[in-house]
């Protein structure tokens, strides 16, 4: 049966998102599942993580040097950490992808990057060519699979477990050639288009580069990073960077919000692996409305406003 | 200093990606090949280095079949030194492409390693990372600045929360990402000079790298359509319900 | 940069004239530019090709073949009614035994490496923008700089265009080509001469489902859903492994405003006889390009100074037959023979007229305005033409297509009822995307409007903007701002037809070259 290491990651105060949809990924596996938690202080982070149903252990390796997150610190104590396991896997985030390769080289292994389905226990699904096709691959299962579980691809678990929390020790030489210098965060600014969980975009429906405004305090309330259809772009109303679509970013957030998006194919091969998607737009025959999860027929300077207020109702 | 900046061959990203009829594959017969754009973000980088001043020395490297000749001209034409194809014709999945590369590394001893996060073609991100482990050196990934210092590097790095700063010695492996910089344009009379510039040929099996695991590819599928069609909603607070309902709020 | 042979546009005449120059004088220094990011990558032909010219110049051609190449086997012509498919004898000139049913673009590529080998410096990427011209002269060309932004201002990574100096400049940039067009007009080689008219052409590459074609059939339609007084028709190409080529050609001199060149074509798949054959299929790729297709009488003066004009640049498309591709390389051929022979441009008009090739293009020349008098005249006199063998004692004229499009006030004949759609592309943009076009959206827009106040005054009024209907790739569209209409072109979207050049009824519109290894990027066209 498998036995199932997952790295989780976090700031050091509160677990990310990502691991609870990769313990998704190691339940597809089946088989026991431990948590390790690399920090200088485990505490909060490890209680969260044994909240997961389903979780035999949750690993703390504390270190001062694991206060940050560096690839090179972390591989060499993951590899210590993998002679248990029969699978080792991350989230498929920066984090997820700075670490795992570096773990797979370290332990010999051809490593699975971005499993969106789990076929069996060393068989996955995982995209190429940004998603344009799929591939099944087949992993050796000697010494062990590794992998990075897509977050687009799985739901988080659910919690309501109790796993034990277990305290471990490493005897493992560390690296001094990397040092953490810090992080800036997005702070005011809206999140990367490229990265964000949410996001807003506009297209030709929105009318002008003023207009655009609207889309921006959307965003603004949803968190949300604000993307363009090439229509308004080439329309003049924002910047180049702001392209989604085939001739501009490819992009997979949670969710993406089209307003005033015809969803000419060009853009929708660019949100086909976004996981909610919900269309604006006043008219009903638009493309958009056919691969969207949620439409919403409308005139958008109606429909925004009171989209704003709803969501302020909520919080 | 010696820069090696890995390149790799891959169908153009402005090609639409098909499959082959028989699901074995993907169509390359006839398509477009280019640089992968990362590896051109590298190479750009390698230059402006040595366009700040700094006494570079330049290598392209790729694995592949001859073909890759194509591209590591077009990396002499942009302005790299010299050039240097590991061929072989045979598939190298980044575990291999590593170990091909310690190999070469070994050989030039380079004071820098830049390439791009990730390949177009397979995604996967991972020879950056792979090579830096083997090779016992730092890695900064998704490097979307960089600053060189005479023996350590400062590297902005693109993570899921903003903006990570890490400080690494050299020699190092770099990986790039998009907003590291904008490659030039290759210059027609550049195109000339490049014909002359050496590249250098030598045997996969020649640099002896081991025997080692890989991932089988046992099907290639085009993706799924989304279901779409969803329901439709009458107003905005019966979309905040249903966004709720999906767990997306 | 200095050669002793530019040549613009890596076409089968371009690549055949830089090939032939080499084969005669292997000393002979040349470049062929080339605006496509490859080679091959901006070529879009029916293509059924006769492959005499071809087997002179490289006679290895038939042991690598290009990626689509099926000998043609049997023809179909036949005459379509809206529900209807009437069998026509196949015209003498449209029999295709021996014919290759080839992709052009893959053609080309494989060209492009024998041209190199041969020592040639071909330069995909590198867009020829304008002719340096001095005392009277062509002496070479100047390429497009790169890295400009959108106001016009050089961007960080700006690289201005090189001079390239020649002693001879070949002017090979197919239909319609920026450069020809400037040179026509500078050296009033259009003079003396019948106006030049044009057809739109649109094809696209089909996987069908198992079992459904027959390698080898060549089918041409006339009719449906084109009304009798607006030429052009349909073709479909059946190749290996259950692909088709299927396209459609409309005459750019239709007069109604109202015409949407994209429509009839996507009409024609929805034919009761055409649709069962696709349904189910998936589209690999698509385009469109403009014909040449005044022929013999239209055919400009071929040299001038410095510089002359070779296969589709000038003009030498064969209309009855729906070839371009053996003209083009013959025409190459012997401008290269003339070039070595003489050591310059001068007399190679006289030379080509005098030709074999030429002759081919007279005796065929009353073909094409033979249906300046709707589709029924223009089979009688078809009919005529090839009964006399084009030994006729008179030449019909042709006449400039910008000017033949009637104002929305005067009548024209109706259009026929369309049917409902529901093959793909749904729309133009649908059809941009098989056809991968690629501008940076940084760049200054490439289509110039020379006189902008005539869009949204006279020509709402006179002809309801046409633009917008006769661009197979949706890149001029008429948007309302805050009350007031405006021209908006969707510069990125353009496949580089060059339609809107031509068909534009104040020619208005001129197309220039885009940076270069901007435009579409065809796969097997």
């Amino acid at each position: 049966m498998a036995k199932i290491l997952l790295i989780a990651e976090h700031d050091g105060q509160s677990l990310n998102p990502a691991t609870a949809k990769a313990v998704s990924c190691a339940q597809a596996i089946g088989g026991d599942l431990d948590i390790a938690v690399f920090a200088s202080s485990a505490g909060a982070v490890a209680e969260k993580a044994s909240k997961f149903e389903g979780v035999a252990r949750v690993l703390t390796v504390e270190r001062p040097e694991n206060e940050a997150p560096l690839a090179s610190v972390l591989a060499p104590q993951i590899a210590a950490l993998a002679a248990d396991y029969t699978h080792v896997l991350l989230p498929s985030t920066t984090f997820g992808k700075d670490v795992m390769p570096r773990v797979a080289a370290l332990l010999g292994v051809a490593p699975i990057s971005d499993i969106m389905t789990v076929i069996d226990p060393t068989t996955f699904k995982r995209p190429i060519y940004a998603g344009n096709a799929i591939v099944t691959v087949k992993a050796p299962a000697e010494p062990l699979v590794l992998g990075t579980a897509r977050t687009a691809s799985f739901q988080p678990a659910a919690e309501g477990g109790s796993a034990d929390i277990v305290a471990k020790q490493l005897d493992v030489e560390l690296p001094t050639h990397t040092r953490y210098v810090g992080l800036k965060s997005g702070g005011g600014d809206r999140p990367d288009l490229q990265s964000a969980s949410r996001v807003v975009s506009g297209g030709r429906g929105v009318g002008s580069e003023e207009n655009f405004q609207i889309i921006y305090k959307l965003a603004d309330k949803l968190n949300a990073a604000v993307g363009a259809s090439r229509a308004a772009v080439d329309a003049g109303f924002v910047p180049n960077e702001m392209q989604v679509g085939q001739t501009g970013k490819i992009i997979a957030p949670e969710l993406y919000v089209a307003v005033g998006i015809s969803g000419a194919i060009q853009h929708c091969t660019g949100i086909k692996d976004a996981g909610t998607i919900v269309a604006i737009n006043k008219d009903p025959d638009a493309p958009i409305f056919e691969m969207a999860d949620i439409g919403l027929v409308g005139d958008l300077f109606e429909v925004l406003p009171e989209l704003e207020k709803a969501l302020d109702a909520r919080a | 200093m010696k820069i090696l900046v890995a390149i790799k061959r891959v169908i153009d990203a402005n090609v639409r990606v098909q499959l082959k009829r028989d699901g074995s594959g993907i169509v390359t017969d006839g398509v477009k090949m280019s640089i992968n754009p990362f590896d051109e973000i590298a190479l750009e980088e390698a230059l402006r280095i040595r366009e700040s001043g700094k006494d570079a020395e330049i290598v392209a490297v790729s694995i592949g079949s001859d073909a890759s000749q194509q591209q590591l001209r077009t990396a002499l034409a942009m302005g790299a030194d010299r050039a240097l194809l590991v061929k072989t014709d045979g598939e190298v999945q980044p575990l291999h492409a590593a170990h091909t590369l310690l190999a070469v590394i070994r050989k030039e001893q380079p004071d820098l390693v830049l390439m791009g996060k990730q390949a177009i073609d397979d995604d996967s991100n991972q020879t950056g990372q792979m090579l830096a482990a083997l090779w016992q050196r730092p890695q900064a990934t998704f490097t979307s600045k960089l600053d060189l210092d005479s023996d350590k590097a400062s590297c902005t790095r693109e993570v899921d929360a903003g903006l990570e700063t890490i400080e690494v010695d050299l020699p190092a492996v770099v990986t790039t990402d998009l907003r590291l910089n904008q490659p030039r344009y290759v210059k027609m009379p550049d195109i000339m000079k490049a014909k002359r510039k050496p590249l250098d040929t030598i045997g996969l099996t020649e640099l002896g790298t081991p025997e080692l695991p890989k991932l089988e590819i046992t099907a290639y599928e085009a993706p799924q359509g989304r279901a779409g069609g969803g329901k439709k909603v009458g107003n905005a607070a019966e979309l905040v319900a249903a966004l709720k309902e999906r767990g997306v709020l | 940069m200095e050669y002793d042979a530019v040549v613009v546009g890596a076409g089968p005449a371009g690549l055949a004239a830089a090939i032939r120059l080499k084969q005669r004088d292997a000393d002979k220094t040349i470049c062929v530019l080339e605006k496509g990011a490859e080679v091959g990558s901006h070529i879009l032909s029916g293509c059924v090709m006769e492959p005499g010219p071809l087997d002179e110049l490289l006679p290895e051609w038939r042991q690598t073949p290009p990626a689509i190449c099926v000998p043609a086997e049997r023809d179909e012509f036949a005459l379509l009614t809206r529900t209807k498919r009437y069998k026509m004898p196949t015209p003498p000139q449209m029999h295709n035994r021996g014919n290759f049913i080839i992709s052009l673009g893959s053609l080309c590529a494989w060209m492009a490496q024998q041209a190199e080998a041969l020592g040639v410096d071909v330069f995909p990427g590198f867009p020829a923008a304008e002719a340096l011209i001095e005392n009277d002269r062509v002496v070479g060309v100047r390429c497009a700089d790169m890295g400009v932004q959108k106001d016009g201002t050089p961007g960080p990574n700006y690289a201005p265009g090189v001079d390239i100096r020649a002693g001879v400049t070949i002017l090979a940039e197919g239909c319609r080509g920026s450069i020809s067009k400037q040179l026509i007009k500078q050296f009033g080689l259009q003079d003396g001469h019948s106006p030049q008219t044009y057809g739109l052409g649109l094809k696209e590459l089909w996987q069908l489902p198992p079992g459904r074609t027959t390698p080898g059939l060549v089918q041409h339609t006339l009719g449906w859903p084109l009304n009798t007084g607006t030429y052009g028709g349909s073709f479909l190409y059946h190749l290996d492994e259950d692909r088709v080529y299927v396209g459609f050609v409309a005459g750019l001199d239709y007069r109604d405003p109202d015409f949407k060149p994209f429509e009839a074509f996507q009409q024609f798949k929805h034919h009761p006889t055409v649709k069962p054959l696709l349904e189910g299929g998936e589209i690999v790729s698509a385009g469109a390009r403009s014909i040449i297709e005044g022929g013999w009488q239209s055919l400009p003066t071929l040299d001038m100074p410095g510089a002359l004009l070779i296969g589709d640049a000038a003009g030498t498309l064969n209309v009855p037959k729906i070839k371009g591709v053996h003209m083009a390389i013959a025409s190459a051929t012997q401008a290269a023979d003339h070039l070595v022979e003489t050591g310059a441009s001068d007399g190679f008009d006289e030379r080509f007229r005098a030709s074999p090739a030429a002759a081919e293009l007279r005796r065929v020349r009353n073909m094409r305005p033979g249906f300046n008098g709707g589709l029924w005249a223009g089979l009688a006199n078809a009919a005529l033409e090839t009964v006399t063998r084009g030994k006729t004692p008179w030449t019909l004229k042709n006449h400039a297509d910008w000017s033949n499009m009637r104002r929305l006030d005067e009548p024209v004949q109706a259009q026929p009822a369309y049917v409902e759609r529901d093959l793909p592309p749904r729309d133009r943009l649908s059809s941009v995307y098989f056809a991968a076009t690629s501008h940076d959206e940084n760049q200054p827009v490439h289509l110039h409007i020379l006189e902008p106040d005539i869009c949204t005054s006279r020509c709402t009024e006179e002809y309801g903007n046409p633009c917008m209907r006769f661009c197979p790739a949706h890149v001029y569209e008429m948007v309302e701002e805050d009350g007031a209409r405006r021209l908006q072109i969707n510069a990125a979207n353009c496949v580089h037809c060059k339609a809107c050049d031509i068909k534009d009824p104040y020619e208005i519109i001129n197309w220039t070259v885009p940076e270069g290894g901007s435009g579409p990027n065809y796969q097997k066209l």
